[in-house]
């Protein structure tokens, strides 16, 4: 039996590597039409990054500023300009400074410079807000998963019981209060009355000892408690339904009949092809992580990605929502690819053809 | 059997993987801190924990670069004004204090020409910037090459209008010398809108490179009781004290400037749980400030300045029927149909309460004004205080006297036939609506009917010349918002002469935004020109106010100022509506 193993898994691999050669050439076009459409979209828009100005500057002086930040200049010439920006100079750079090396004449190299902080290349200003994104949203949709399973299976398990009512009312809770809602609630709750948590996200903090790993676990957790209750109650719902549309298969009747104990059954085979979709959600909603959560970095402030896009879209700083709406757009596409993949591995009857 | 236990592997396996990567991002958070901080940070960062001074203000609006020539918020004013400093400033009563000059220049002690060609300023003795170098009347002059070169876009180039030369005479002195006789010689270098930068530092800054100095753009040296230590763009900039500052050493250890968010959270920060110790710009409800007052951590102050929320009255037809010709004056060929008969525009100014107004809506921000010039107060008109009560009586007789009648009975006035009904359009605020909403309301009591409209901001105040819906273009009959002189009320007049009308011709340039065209304001003004400051020039200032607002071009209703929060332990605390809310940063102290 096995010496069947890589008999059987070959072709497939063989066939997941031709589709995905086939997938990525078709990505390019793709991603370059996705620039475009969001290049052109931001250019077309009303609004005019200086007039976040003081309305006492005169127009000769805006104008000024305007040609300064390279607005005057006609759209394909700003989109070439970027499109260079942004796959030649920005990678390089990257490169150079990962590896501390010199690559050509990179003092004078023109990277995407930000509108709002003038001088300021946007990609730094995206690094910068990673780490704190990563950390708050990822540890939200960790916090999600890791809850929303054991509920789902369970929920499914015991249909129309006392925890599935319950856990069913407090998934539609979850998922129909806005984020902003319970946000604030939880800023009221344990900001002020208690005095718990603190409301402000200090984005300074190092973590340097158990002190300080204390402190960003308790800064963290208002923000993470809001965004991973909406993600898990989405999750239990998806993961309870699916479970659903196994449990009444011909192989878990046969599974049963075998005599397998109840638990056996549920985690060893409705349960693992139950999570196949969940997976696949999971993967999905994985570029949501980077895009961070809008909402609730505000209202904690959070510096994440979702802070920069939303302060971005107010200074009316073009370049910045370019550049994050498109890494965004690659995220997606990225994803989207990995979790068809990754449906295939694991659901033998889908076949790359 | 086997190939179903290898997917269930391989489930695992992703998952696991997927835990990983999730996992991973934690780890990663601190590492990339940790590389981005200095030595200078992890230092202070231990002496915040031994002494524990930290003074923390809460910006709203997070600052994009700290210092008022590339971004010309005022956030960025502030988060400049903590470290740099110009050679006077405002103080909150509008009186010029010397902050890096030795004196104020004057007429009077041989400071300004008497021809009022020039201005002379000196340095005081021994001024160091942050990293311990002198600063001399070069960088003086440096910064005003840097903020008037044309490709630097500076923000605040503004303030250097009129100027021919910036020269040192010596070390300590500069003399500014200008294109014209300059009655009002102190608006350059005076305020934070016009601090000092170091000429060594910004020295391959200046123009075009501006936009590529990074490093400079976000860590100025400065002067003030403050230098910056670290600068993350639009989220929060950290402070430690300068031990070259010129003045008493300040009080606190550490400066935390932090941004984001929203005005009501930065109002609860400071108010409720007290982590902030001072939150900016608290746009919020009255109501709900006063709320959260009661606390009895914090107090809410406001400052003023001279910012006035009117209604602009369109004195050219906006009708959609003339096409391109659309609130153009075309020589007063195109006049409004009813809003340039005077009592029309006087009964809607009596109809509103503006008590009202102020108290409800604007609550802590906001005082009822008659007058376009609402301060200085040496600088302000009394004769037109009557406005403050509101007269819906008195506003329905003036129309009966002057045959401005409802005919045909439908409730709406006509005059010449034409039924006063008017468009009334400003910025998407929820403020703004509700005085739309009131004043609609009063004016129907008078037989005008108005149809509200509003625009988002970024449009309405973005200046496309391709958008219909910009305050320049003005396609309404009515329109509302705020600006307001600075501390010297000429340049903001300016705006109101015959020449400033926008139109088509100019690209809707010009600042008399409802295109009055008034000969004897025009001749007033050329002579508040040639005016030294004085009694004179406050008498015409009162004049001029006084013509714009009786021939009802505009109808003042709010002196808006802005609300901030404090926390009850922080003392030396004077907030000010003239400069930066941080310009006395350095006192501040528990």
């Amino acid at each position: 039996m096995k010496a069947l193993l890589p008999l059987s898994l070959s072709p497939q691999i063989h066939a997941v590597g031709q589709y995905l050669v086939r997938r990525l050439l078709t990505i390019i076009p793709t991603l370059i039409a996705i620039s475009f459409v969001i290049f052109a979209v931001l250019d077309l828009a009303p609004g005019d990054p200086t007039s976040a100005l003081p309305e006492t500057i005169r127009p000769e002086i805006r104008q000024q500023i305007r040609k300064a930040m390279g607005l005057d200049e006609p759209f394909p010439v700003k989109y070439g300009l970027w499109m260079r920006q942004f796959f030649i100079n920005e990678p390089l750079s990257l490169i150079e400074n990962a590896f501390d090396i010199q690559i050509g004449d990179g003092e004078k190299r023109l990277r995407v410079t930000s509108w709002g902080s003038r001088g300021v290349p946007v990609m730094d200003m995206i690094l910068e807000r990673v780490p704190q994104t990563l950390w708050v949203v990822g540890l939200a949709y960790l916090v999600a998963i890791v809850i929303a399973v054991p509920i789902g299976v369970v929920s499914a398990i015991r249909q129309y019981s006392i925890f599935d009512q319950v856990g069913t009312f407090i998934s539609l809770i979850g998922y129909s209060i806005p984020t902003f809602f319970t946000g604030l609630l939880m800023i009221l709750l344990f900001s002020v009355k208690l005095k718990w948590f603190p409301m402000i996200y200090d984005t300074n903090l190092q973590i340097v000892d158990w002190n300080s790993f204390v402190e960003q676990l308790r800064q963290s957790a208002m923000p993470v408690a809001v965004l991973g209750f909406f993600q898990a109650a989405i999750l239990a719902r998806f993961t309870r339904s699916s479970m659903l549309d196994n449990i009444p298969m011909d192989y878990v009747r046969t599974a049963t009949a075998k005599g397998f104990r109840e638990r056996y059954v549920v985690i060893r085979h409705i349960l693992r092809n139950s999570l196949i979709p969940v997976v696949t959600l999971i993967a999905l909603g994985i570029p949501a992580i980077f895009s961070g959560a809008i909402i609730t970095e505000q209202i904690f402030r959070v510096n994440g990605l979702g802070a920069l896009l939303i302060g971005a879209i107010q200074l009316n700083d073009i370049p910045l929502v370019q550049t994050v709406t498109f890494i965004f757009a690659c995220l997606i596409v990225a994803f989207n690819l990995i979790a068809d993949v990754i449906y295939g591995i694991l659901d033998p009857r889908i076949r790359y053809s | 059997m086997i190939g179903r236990h290898i997917s269930s592997l391989r489930v695992i396996a992703i998952l696991l993987a997927m835990a990983f990567l999730l996992a991973a991002c934690p780890a990663a958070a601190p590492a990339g801190d940790e590389s981005m901080a200095t030595g200078e940070e992890m230092a202070e960062d231990e002496a915040m924990e031994e002494e524990g001074k930290v003074l923390t203000i809460l910006y709203w609006q997070a600052a994009s670069l700290p210092g008022p020539y590339l971004s010309g918020g005022t956030k960025d004013q502030d988060a400049g004004a903590i470290t740099l400093e110009p050679l006077a400033n405002y103080d909150p009563n509008g009186t010029i204090i010397p902050r890096l000059a030795v004196e104020i220049p004057t007429i009077e002690n041989g400071g300004v020409s008497e021809d009022l060609m020039s201005i002379t300023w000196t340095l005081k003795e021994g001024l160091l910037w942050s990293d311990g170098s002198d600063v001399t009347a070069e960088d003086v002059v440096f910064t005003w090459q840097y903020c008037s070169h044309e490709e630097t876009g500076c923000t605040a180039s503004e303030a250097f209008l009129g100027i021919e030369s910036v020269e040192a005479i010596d070390d300590r002195t500069i003399k500014i010398t200008f294109d014209s006789p300059t009655p009002y010689p102190y608006n350059a270098f005076v305020g934070a809108n016009t601090p000092i930068i170091s000429s060594a530092q910004f020295a391959d800054c200046v123009g075009a490179a501006a936009q590529t100095c990074n490093e400079e753009n976000t860590a100025p040296l400065g002067t003030g009781p403050y230098r910056i230590i670290d600068f993350k763009v639009n989220d929060v900039a950290v402070y430690e004290r300068n031990p070259h500052y010129h003045g008493d050493p300040a009080y606190f250890d550490t400066v935390i400037f932090k941004g984001g968010g929203d005005a009501a959270s930065a109002a609860r920060a400071v108010l409720e749980t007290g982590e902030a110790d001072y939150a900016w710009n608290l746009q919020v409800e009255p109501d709900i400030l006063r709320d959260m007052e009661a606390a009895g951590l914090g107090t809410v102050i406001s400052a003023f300045a001279g910012y006035v929320e009117r209604v602009l009255v369109n004195q050219t037809n906006p009708h959609s029927d003339l096409g391109d010709d659309r609130s153009e004056y075309m020589d007063g060929g195109n006049p409004h149909p009813f809003l340039t008969f005077p009592p029309i525009p006087q009964a809607m100014s009596m109809a509103i309460d503006r008590t009202l107004i102020s108290e409800q809506l604007y609550g802590f921000a906001g005082q009822p004004t008659c007058n376009v010039i609402p301060a200085p107060l040496h600088y302000v008109s009394d004769s037109n205080d009557a406005c403050l009560t509101q007269d819906i009586d008195g506003a329905n007789a003036l129309l009966d006297e002057n045959g401005v009648l409802d005919a045909d009975g439908d409730g709406i006035r006509e005059y010449n036939g034409i039924p006063l009904k008017i468009s009334y359009q400003t910025s998407t605020n929820s403020v703004r609506q509700k005085t739309q909403a009131l004043l609609r309301q009063w004016w129907l009591q008078i037989g005008i009917e108005t149809e509200l409209i509003n625009h988002d901001a970024s449009v309405f105040f973005g200046g496309d010349p391709n958008s219909p819906d910009t305050y320049q273009k003005f396609y309404t009959d009515l329109q509302m918002y705020t600006t307001g002189p600075t501390i010297d009320p000429q340049q903001h007049l300016s705006n109101w002469i015959c020449d400033q009308i926008p139109m088509r011709d100019n690209s809707w340039g010009g600042g008399n935004i409802f295109r009055g065209c008034n000969a004897e304001f025009d001749a007033l003004f050329e002579q508040l020109t040639q005016t030294p400051v004085g009694p004179e020039r406050e008498a015409l200032v009162k004049q001029l106010n006084d013509i714009n607002v009786q021939s009802f071009y505009q109808i003042p209703l709010v002196y808006r100022g802005e609300v901030s929060a404090q926390l009850n332990t922080l003392k030396g605390v004077w907030i000010n509506g003239w400069d930066s809310q941080m310009w006395n940063v350095g006192d501040w102290h528990r």
